[in-house]
C-alpha cells in the first residue's frame, strides 16, 4: 500500500532516509524548473536541486504541516536560489557587444518594426537571458517572480521572507535596474 | 528605440519560454543515498569525538600527576612519602581488615 506524504514526512522525521525518496521522486521537476530560472548549467542546477532537499531533510522539523508540503518546499527553493545569485555575482559587468546573429536581427526587427519582432523568437529569450544574468541578485529574483511568473506582492513575501513593503521597494528598484540594463544594450548596439 | 516597449517584448518573451522540468536519472536516489551516508556516520562521529575528548582529559590528568610527583620529593621529607604509602595502604585494605575482624 502506498504511503501518505505525511507518514513518510513522519519517517523522515525519525531519520529514515528511505522515506524521503518518493518525496524527492514527486518533486524534484518543480524544484528543477526553478532552479532553471536562475542557473544555466547543468551542473549548478543539480547543485541547487541537491541542496534544496539536503535543506529539506535537514529542516524538515519546521514543516508543521499547516500548508502544503509543496509550498514549504518551493520556499526553500526559492531562498536557495538566491542564495546561489548571491554567490555568483560574477559577470555582471559584461557588456552587451557579443551579442549572435539571431539576437541582432531581432533587435534590428524591432527597431523597425516592433509588432514584427515576436515574442516567441528565440533571440528574444536569449537577450533576455543576458539582460536577466545582468541584475543584480534581488532585481532578478523579483523580476521573476513578479514579471515573468505573475505573482503577487503577498506570495513573493512569503516565498522570499522579505516583509510586503520589502518586496514593494524590491520591485520598484528592480524595474529602474532592468531598464537602465535595456537602455545600456540599446546604447551599446546602436551608438 | 522604445525602450519601455522593448522591456515589455523581453519580458513576454521569457513568459512564453516553456519550463524545464527534466531531472537528471535516478536522482532521487543520489539523494537518498547521500542521506544516509551523512546520518550512518554521525552516530559513529558523536562516539569518537567523546572518546577523544576523555583520552586528552586522561592525558592530561595523567601530566599533573607526573609532574606533582616528579616535583613533591624535593619539598617532602621521606618520613611523610613513607607516611603517605601507609596511609594509603591502610585506606585500601580498611574493608579488607574489617572483614577480617568481624566474627
Amino acid at each position: 500500500m502506498e504511503r501518505t506524504e505525511a507518514e513518510l514526512i513522519a519517517a523522515a522525521l525519525k531519520g529514515d532516509a528511505a522515506s524521503f525518496e518518493p518525496l524527492v521522486q514527486k518533486y524534484s521537476p518543480r524544484v528543477f524548473a526553478t532552479a532553471r530560472r536562475y542557473a544555466r548549467r547543468d551542473s549548478e542546477v543539480e547543485d541547487i536541486a541537491q541542496e534544496v532537499w539536503l535543506k529539506a531533510f535537514d529542516k524538515l522539523k519546521s514543516f508543521r504541516g499547516e500548508a502544503p508540503f509543496e509550498h514549504w518546499l518551493m520556499r526553500m527553493t526559492v531562498r536557495t536560489c538566491y542564495d546561489f545569485l548571491r554567490g555568483h555575482q560574477r559577470n555582471r559587468e559584461s557588456s552587451f557587444t557579443d551579442l549572435s546573429d539571431p539576437e541582432n536581427d531581432w533587435l534590428e526587427r524591432f527597431v523597425t518594426a516592433p509588432e514584427m519582432a515576436s515574442d516567441h523568437a528565440d533571440a528574444a529569450k536569449l537577450l533576455i537571458g543576458r539582460v536577466m544574468k545582468k541584475l543584480s541578485p534581488p532585481a532578478r529574483l523579483v523580476i521573476t517572480l513578479l514579471e515573468i511568473e505573475d505573482r503577487s506582492v503577498k506570495e513573493i513575501a512569503e516565498l522570499t521572507g522579505w516583509s510586503v513593503s520589502l518586496v514593494k521597494v524590491r520591485a520598484f528598484r528592480a524595474r529602474a535596474e532592468m531598464r537602465k540594463i535595456v537602455a545600456k544594450m540599446a546604447k551599446e548596439k546602436y551608438l | 528605440m522604445n525602450l519601455e516597449e522593448l522591456q515589455k517584448k523581453l519580458i513576454a518573451a521569457a513568459r512564453t519560454e516553456v519550463l524545464d522540468d527534466r531531472v537528471p536519472y535516478a536522482f532521487e536516489k543520489r539523494i537518498t543515498a547521500l542521506l544516509a551516508s551523512r546520518v550512518a556516520p554521525d552516530n559513529l562521529a558523536l562516539w569518537v569525538r567523546g572518546l577523544w575528548r576523555a583520552a586528552v582529559s586522561c592525558v592530561a590528568i595523567a601530566l599533573l600527576c607526573g609532574a606533582w610527583t616528579f616535583l613533591n620529593p624535593a619539598t617532602a621529607t621521606a618520613s611523610t612519602s613513607d607516611d603517605l604509602s601507609q596511609s594509603f595502604e591502610n585506606t585500601l585494605l580498611a574493608s579488607v581488615d574489617q572483614g577480617d575482624q568481624t566474627p
